[in-house]
């Protein structure tokens, strides 16, 4: 599972490098999001861009990796391609989320 | 001048496929079943409807039915399309549905402090919302799951 990360003024920004967020690697994401935000205090920006399929369990994921974040920590979600967004928008789990088109719209709306 | 003679569009009556059920497995069902899909000529949102419906079934099978009974048996798919859509048929060889009933969860509660959110539940609301003639029958041993999904219509 690839994560890259970059952190910004007041901002931790994670890219998932990978197509897929499905059973076969929800674990290993919810591991990894762990790995990467630990210790940290700034809000989470998770760059989905990549991604064109999420399933039931890679949205469990997403769900936990924010609950690992504590509810002081806020994680954002940006870049949600059509398969991912309808996902979102079929569970209703993009109102639990700031959702934003692209990582640039998150920013200019953080600043 | 002569027109061009355009290809009839290849026929699409049904497809057959069968895996062994294991997670891993699940991943190539989908992708050979798209691709048995082709001739329908379905669109972006239409294919990732079947994409989704297909890994949350699979899924389940996968997770629960077949690790109760510790064993990677075949599980089969069978797709037929008709003028109301295509029908999906899945049969597995694993423990048979708790209840005897496929589940049929509530919408997942959003509106709720955040430990309190929802981690899973979603797969089988998604698979109703998303899919219409959703049956479940235990027949020889085997789940036999039937749903309908209106694309290529």
């Amino acid at each position: 599972m690839e994560l890259t990360s970059s952190t910004e003024p007041g901002i931790l920004i994670v890219t998932v490098q990978e197509q897929r967020i499905d059973a076969q690697l929800a674990l290993a994401f919810k591991d990894r999001m762990r790995e990467i935000t630990e210790g940290g205090s700034d809000p989470v920006l998770l760059d989905l861009n990549h991604v064109v399929f999420i399933d039931s369990s890679g949205l469990g994921a997403i769900v936990a990796a924010m609950k690992i974040l504590g509810p002081d920590r806020r994680l954002i979600l940006a870049g949600l391609t059509p398969a991912v967004d309808k996902v979102f928008r079929l569970t209703r789990m993009d109102s639990v989320f700031g959702v934003y088109p692209t990582v640039e719209a998150a920013l200019a709306k953080m600043a | 001048m002569r027109k061009p003679v355009i290809p009839p569009r290849t026929p699409f009556d049904s497809f057959t496929i069968s895996f062994t059920g294991a997670e891993d497995g699940v991943r190539d069902a989908i992708a050979q079943a798209l691709a048995q899909l082709s001739p329908l000529d379905l669109n972006k949102d239409e294919t990732d409807t079947v994409e989704l419906v297909l890994a949350e079934v699979l899924n389940n099978i996968v997770e629960h039915a077949l690790a109760q009974t510790g064993n990677d048996t075949q599980i089969e798919i069978t797709g037929n399309h008709d003028a109301r859509g295509l029908e999906v048929t899945i049969i597995d060889e694993g423990a048979k549905m708790p209840n005897g009933v496929a589940p049929h969860p509530r919408p997942p509660v959003v509106d709720v402090e955040m430990p309190e959110l929802p981690e899973g539940g979603f797969g089988w609301f998604m698979i109703h919302t998303l899919a219409q003639d959703v049956r479940y029958a235990r027949q020889d041993g085997r789940n036999h799951l039937k749903l309908r999904l209106a694309v290529g219509l």
